[in-house]
């Protein structure tokens, strides 16, 4: 759990507070413009002035760390555009310099991102062969050899017996859920649960139960109280319960305690959806994942969803489970029946990037990625823990978030980074909680050691400008008293 | 004896009064005279005090206890996770070996495509292919990020200016895939309370983005304008005050499911008489309509900026995959920061970014394969107008053509199945690939299924002729037996406007065909 240190929460509070009351000042003084130039003409304004207060007072001054243009592949070291705004940071628009930065951002943890010399010539290849998109959806006229052999590819690499592939990750969720659970049925999910997965859940129409992150008896609880209670108001027992959990989550870091929840669903019957997003390909002794290296039976997980954006280097999502699971699904799912199938290109790509995973294109360039990406992470997160920052999530996992708070810090910590040419990603609300703010940095198995070391030595000095060293007292602490057992 | 009882009797009378009226008694306190009543008075008053505090009768509550909790736990048994699998779950659909352009290749066999929503051409078309390689080269095949987080790549930003530049507009917004183009779009604007007026026959993307809004949804009848107009009326009366409630109207240019093409300048009409925003869906028309295919504002003379809000996907016309969103400038911010499938999400791997500037160059270059496609469309009408059993729902100018069954045999799974059959002998024999529309479980569009011919700038005058013969002979072999003597059909009618009207209880009086052995 996150700790906040007292003083830290006064001045966050203090400065939301203020940038509160300098917000509504403002928007006072527009109500007054807009009252004499108001040319709506009868219809109500398309984005109601409450809606979007955070974004025009609070996002708009720091809209330049966020969304920054890229002008090469998402590699480990790329070219970042530079943009200049002329009114306040309202609008920005783009220079033609670009200044060659160190990506500590994209989600390319195995480094299939960019070029790659085993994969691209092979999605070149079924380009000219398929071209870029078959233009209809996969019951109609979009299935190829390549779709069929990247299914099955998949069902192999993740080890269970079928899986379904679909063109963007974001809609594997939206358009299951529905087909899995409708009214009548509950949906536990963990409360860090991702965008997609929510919107899933609510286009259900199953009643939606949140328990607390990543503790099972939490869980158990919430499980036992619905079971008793059955549906809302008439109190007819449940259809079915639907457990949704992600592998990491990409806010924090950590990894789900997957064989107790397991434990826990099998004793109340319920199902499990495991969503594995960040952890497909990124961890595990062979790649494969949460349950790899948890441990777990994958024939224990009943639906186990991920996306091939992030290890792979490509685009798309995919479910797996039994084959009755999945027949069912290419029936009825409208992601399968109705949006254009995955472009081939894209599927070359993840088979080629399984293939080099697992060792099959002949070279052992796929153990030797792992192994990196493990070293690097466990690497980077000690040495970061020793210079005093406050970082969350396991060992072996490759997101590391550094906590800032302080809003003011979000903007000086992301510009001083780029000045000194690293790229670092922000987050803020309402991806976090209003007060806990931080800067993540995703590992890449690209990254060699010396490229590590001079982030250390960038981060550490804007550390040290930006003041977020907060455990910083604790690791000399800590320290010392190592140095008195020596 | 009775003397000494009287006397008791009047000495306890005597004492009783005495000790009544004695002097503590008769003490004034206050002004008030303190008498022996006083005391049963407040006693009363002490009895109805103590009663009105009690509580009214409720039975205790008592919570189950924890073996209770587990009795019930072990009783639960939960529903299968998905139903058991019938025969038509397990058909698997044709696998195609080459590319999905006017010809293909299933099963080794060269068969002519008309299942592929090319309507350009522009599948297989050598400058895509070159853009394309170029860019994996530069960027490699995945973008790696979402789009606030370094996944926005210069290729991006380009696009969106080229779509925003072809069309008139004044910025648009690139998503990742077609589908959630309009489920994420929609809750951006809408949200509880809002009032949404929508065509029955729209497409599950737009139908889940209507769920997910929880706004109030009105469904008109299909390509019905009286219906629209009379619903619009219903509505601007029963909710005078509209200060703060949005209203939209939600349409496709060419329906996916029907193939009806929606009548921009009425809607635009009744749109400003009643004051309504308009969402158009331009899918199926973006590249096709219009004489140098800007879509349907450009088809029915209608300026783009009088629709608030046009999405389209890409992987029709352009032959990429994606989707994008247009607008003014306010639409589109909002979007960039409210949305959640495109801020929550991988954005668009660059090459199909690249792919959709190539594709809108090459058309900008030619406009005359908007001319080709309406002269293929013109060629399949003409063959399929007179064909047996089926008749044709779609609108003469709408790239898909769709085949409806004359007479339904009763169920939607039945007419469904007939269909497949009659796709199923088109590709086996006579190596035309068509398709029966499928519906999904969670659709909820009450049209009929159909078979879609989606036609293709790129299809040659052969191609279509044969295709025309073979789906004749096709339907006159299976659908021979929906024929009968002497009963009345329903006959579907085409007016002027192109539009359906339906003519019901016509008799034809004709001959039968003599019903060979089959």
């Amino acid at each position: 759990m996150i700790a906040i240190p007292y003083l830290t929460a006064l001045t966050t509070h203090f400065s939301y507070g203020l940038l509160f009351v300098f917000g509504h000042v403002r928007d006072f003084f527009r109500k007054l413009m807009f009252f004499t130039n108001d040319n709506l003409q009868g219809y109500a304004p398309i984005c109601l002035g409450a809606e979007d207060f955070y974004i025009r007072r609070l996002y708009l001054r720091i809209q330049d760390c966020f969304g920054r243009p890229i002008a090469s592949a998402p590699d480990v070291w790329f070219d970042v555009v530079e943009r200049y705004s002329n009114d306040n940071n309202k609008t920005l628009k783009r220079t033609g310099n670009i200044s060659r930065c160190l990506n500590l951002g994209s989600y390319n943890y195995l480094g299939f991102g960019g070029a790659d010399e085993y994969c691209t010539p092979r999605a070149i290849e079924s380009l000219k062969r398929f071209s870029p998109s078959t233009c209809s959806s996969r019951v109609d006229g979009g299935t190829t050899l390549l779709h069929n052999e990247l299914e099955e590819c998949v069902a192999r690499f993740v080890r269970k017996p079928a899986a379904i592939v679909f063109g963007m990750g974001y809609v594997t969720n939206s358009a299951i859920l529905p087909v899995l659970i409708g009214k009548g049925g509950l949906i536990v999910s963990d409360s860090l649960n991702h965008n997609s997965a929510i919107n899933g859940a609510r286009g259900s129409g199953a009643i939606i139960r949140v328990f607390q992150h990543n503790s099972p008896d939490h869980l158990e609880e919430v499980l036992r109280e619905q079971i008793a209670e059955g549906q809302p108001r008439t109190h007819r027992p449940w259809k079915k319960i639907l457990v949704i959990v992600e592998g990491i989550y990409s806010m924090e870091g950590d990894f789900c305690k997957l064989p107790d929840i397991i434990a826990i669903c099998k004793k109340y019957k319920a199902y499990i959806y495991l969503d594995e997003a960040h952890s497909i390909g990124a961890v595990g002794k062979t790649g494969r994942g949460v349950c790899e290296l948890l441990g777990v039976d994958t024939a224990d997980v009943d639906i186990m969803m991920g996306t091939f954006s992030k290890s792979f280097g490509s685009c798309g999502g995919y479910i797996a489970g039994s084959k009755e699971l999945i027949q069912y699904l290419k029936y009825t799912c409208p992601a399968h029946l109705y949006a254009t199938s995955i472009s081939p290109p894209a599927a070359q790509q993840i088979i080629s990037s399984i293939k080099v995973i697992l060792g099959e294109n002949g070279s052992n360039r796929g153990v030797e990625k792992l192994s990196q990406i493990r070293e690097n992470s466990n690497f980077f997160r000690s040495e970061l823990i020793k210079m005093g920052f406050e970082v969350l999530g396991d060992s072996d996992s490759p997101i590391m978030p550094i906590m800032l708070y302080n809003p003011a810090k979000i903007p000086a910590f992301s510009r001083e980074c780029l000045k000194k040419n690293v790229a670092v990603v922000m987050v803020a609300f309402p991806a976090t909680p209003l007060l806990l703010a931080r800067a993540r940095m995703c590992i890449s198995a690209s990254h060699t050691k010396e490229d590590l070391i001079k982030a250390l030595e960038v981060i550490s000095q804007v550390g040290d400008l930006v003041g977020i060293k907060y455990l910083l007292g604790e690791a000399d602490k800590q320290q010392q008293e190592r140095m008195k057992l020596e | 004896m009775e003397l000494a009882a009287l006397n008791l009797v009047n000495a306890t009378l005597n004492w009783v009064t005495s000790a009544l009226d004695a002097p503590s008694a008769r003490a004034v306190v206050f002004g008030v005279h303190i008498g022996g009543h006083l005391f049963v008075e407040v006693l009363l008053l002490v009895v109805i005090l103590f009663l009105l505090s009690q509580k009214s009768y409720k039975p205790p509550k008592r919570p189950l206890t924890k073996k209770e909790i587990d009795e019930l736990c072990d009783e639960w048994v939960p529903e299968s996770l998905i139903p058991s699998i019938t025969q038509e779950m397990l058909s698997e659909p044709p696998v195609l070996e080459s590319a999905a352009g006017p010809h293909t290749v299933i099963n080794g066999k060269e068969v002519v495509n008309f299942s592929s929503a090319n309507y350009l051409g522009f599948v297989g078309h050598e400058k895509l292919l070159e853009s394309c390689t170029s860019a994996l080269e530069k960027y490699g095949v995945g973008s790696c990020g979402p789009r606030g987080f370094y996944g926005t790549i210069d290729v991006h930003l380009d696009c969106e200016a080229r779509i925003a530049k072809f069309l008139g507009t004044h910025d648009s917004i690139l998503y990742s895939y077609g589908l959630s183009t309009m489920f994420s779009a929609i809750p951006c604007f809408c949200k509880k309370g809002d009032i949404i007026v929508v065509d029955e026959g729209v497409h599950w993307g737009i139908q889940n983005g209507l769920y997910l809004s929880r706004s109030t949804i009105v469904y008109f009848k299909h390509n019905d304008m009286e219906s629209l107009e009379k619903t619009l009326e219903r509505i601007t009366s029963e909710n005078q005050r509209a200060k703060k409630l949005r209203r939209y109207i939600v349409v496709e240019a060419v329906y996916q499911n029907s193939g009806q093409i929606a009548p921009l300048d009425k809607i635009i009409r009744l749109k400003e008489k009643y004051r309504f925003r308009v969402l158009l869906d331009e899918t199926n028309s973006f590249g096709v309509l219009g004489h140098t295919g800007r879509g349907l504002t450009e088809y029915c003379g209608v300026p783009i900026e009088k629709i608030d809000i046009v999405t389209a996907a890409m992987g029709h016309a352009l032959a990429t995959e994606g989707g994008f969103c247009t607008g003014s400038a306010r639409v589109i911010d909002h979007q960039r920061l409210s949305s959640s499938g495109y801020v929550f999400s991988a954005s668009l791997p660059p090459y199909l970014a690249s792919a959709a500037i190539t594709a809108i160059d090459a058309l900008e270059e030619n406009p005359d394969l908007t001319l080709k496609l309406k002269e293929n469309i013109a060629i399949l009408w003409k063959g399929l107008s007179d064909i047996q059993g089926l008749s044709i729902a779609s609108n003469l100018e709408s790239p898909i053509v769709f085949l409806v069954l004359e007479k339904s045999t009763g169920s939607v799974k039945s007419d469904l199945q007939l269909l497949e059959d009659i796709s199923d002998r088109a590709l086996k024999q006579e190596s035309i690939f068509v398709v029966a529309s499928k519906r999904s479980t969670l659709d909820r569009c009450p049209l009929p299924v159909g078979i879609r011919l989606f036609v293709s700038a790129a299809h040659s005058e052969p191609d279509l002729l044969k295709a025309c013969e073979s789906l004749k002979r096709i339907a006159a072999a299976m659908l021979r037996q929906t024929f009968r003597s002497s009963q009345q059909q329903h006959v579907t009618v085409l007016n002027s406007a192109g539009q359906h009207s339906a003519v019901e209880s016509f008799v034809f009086p004709r001959e039968m065909p003599v019903l060979a052995s089959h």
